[in-house]
């Protein structure tokens, strides 16, 4: 087995929260390596500090190595360099917007207060015409918006950086 | 361990490590009190969110400062098993939330000081701190951003809400000095070039909280008044003894309870 080979089955543990997305489409997983003794060690780093998946991250990693016959497995987790949704594939904002969750853009302003909101493209019907409900949603890493022409609520997946 | 520390520092990074962990537990739990008692649901997602924002950053110094004592002790017996005379959280982080403006202010203006504290801790010579600051950083700007927005709502608000935060304000404001008034700990790491002197961010969080005030229509209270202090020694109001109480509950009753 080659590192190649674990990123191509670690492209098969999807997030708990969003599934449609791989953990390599989140830019979760930062490194892998195989030791010398064959032991393969995986680099992972949260979204969030107190992000409920990461466990089950963890866990979702352990399982499909094993079933792929890989048995000794040490998973780190690294804080630093901080995660950032700069590091979420194209390919992953594609899924995540036909899964009905308006992508993270690349430039939001998140310091600046009550500061020029960037328009979120709706997920449904593609306008911009939306606006803010609530800046926190139903995970860490959502905000709440609707749109004001389809009418629909949906999730923006926060600039995280 | 990142460098070979001296006996005395490495103490005294260990003390200083969880004095940020037991304010950010203290105050996650406080917060997570509104839990189905938000005004309304958004703000009441709000407020649980930024508690479990605080309460993975909790986790991560925990497990540090369980690295940096030696003794086997979990980040569970941290949170769980030490009596009120061991938290070396602030006052601030401790009192009961009041309204929902009480709530918002006292998270602006322990924010305020964390987006200051965390962007120097960043840089820290100690590189787990320094982790953990980085991570902190990008969700307390988060947390800023909406603390802050939301007393000048409520400040430049209607009559009621006005007044009910301006009360608030001059309640709470005795709580702030603390956290510019370091701990022998501090001192020690300070001397070391770990941490910054957290008495030279008071000039910085003034400007920050005096411009929000402005905008906001509040007043600012007299700031070479009289300062609470005590928490990071130990010495608490007495509502931190009722936290514990309620939240270490299960650990006494039953140890080694895991979920």
């Amino acid at each position: 087995m080659t590192e190649a080979d674990i990123w191509t089955i670690l492209e098969t543990v999807p997030d708990p929260e969003v599934p449609v997305l791989s953990i390599l489409d989140l830019g979760i997983v930062r490194a892998v390596s195989i030791e010398a003794n064959d032991s393969v060690q995986i680099t992972i780093t949260p979204t969030y500090s107190g992000c409920p998946a990461m466990d089950m991250i963890s866990m979702g990693i352990r399982m499909k190595l094993l079933e792929n016959g890989v048995k000794n497995i040490h998973i780190i987790n690294q804080l630093s360099p901080a995660w950032t949704t700069d590091w979420m594939s194209d390919a992953g904002k594609q899924k995540l917007k036909a899964y009905g969750i308006a992508p993270p853009l690349d430039q939001h302003n998140n310091s600046e207060l009550f500061g020029e909101e960037h328009k979120i493209q709706c997920p449904q019907c593609n306008s911009f015409n939306t606006e803010l409900i609530s800046q926190f949603g139903s995970t860490s890493c959502k905000a709440l918006y609707r749109c004001l022409d389809c009418k629909e609520p949906f999730d923006y997946f926060k600039c995280h950086r | 361990m990142n460098i070979a520390l001296h006996t005395d520092i490495q103490q005294a990074l260990c003390n200083y490590v969880l004095q940020l962990a037991d304010t950010n537990l203290i105050l996650g739990q406080r917060i997570c009190e509104w839990c189905g008692h938000g005004p309304i649901l958004e703000q009441d997602i709000a407020l649980s969110n930024i508690g479990l924002d605080l309460l993975g950053q909790t986790r991560s110094l925990y497990q540090y400062a369980a690295t940096l004592q030696g003794e086997s002790k979990t980040e569970d017996d941290l949170a769980f098993l030490r009596s009120e005379r061991q938290f070396k959280n602030l006052l601030l982080a401790e009192q009961p939330n009041g309204d929902f403006g009480y709530t918002v202010l006292r998270q602006f203006l322990y924010e305020a000081f964390q987006l200051l504290l965390l962007d120097r801790l960043k840089n820290s010579s100690d590189q787990q701190l320094a982790a953990i600051a980085e991570k902190s950083l990008i969700e307390t700007t988060y947390h800023y951003k909406w603390s802050a927005e939301w007393v000048i709502r409520l400040g430049d608000g209607t009559d009621e809400s006005k007044s009910r935060i301006q009360k608030s304000v001059n309640e709470i404001w005795t709580y702030t000095g603390e956290m510019f008034i370091p701990s022998v700990d501090e001192q020690t790491l300070t001397s070391a070039g770990i941490i910054p002197d957290v008495t030279n961010l008071k000039e910085e969080w003034l400007h920050k909280v005096t411009e929000v005030f402005a905008e906001a229509t509040l007043d600012m209270p007299d700031n070479n008044g009289w300062m609470q202090r005590g928490g990071k020694t130990g010495v608490h109001t007495e509502h931190l003894g009722y936290m514990l109480a309620e939240m270490q509950y299960l650990q006494r009753q039953y140890p080694g309870q895991k979920w």
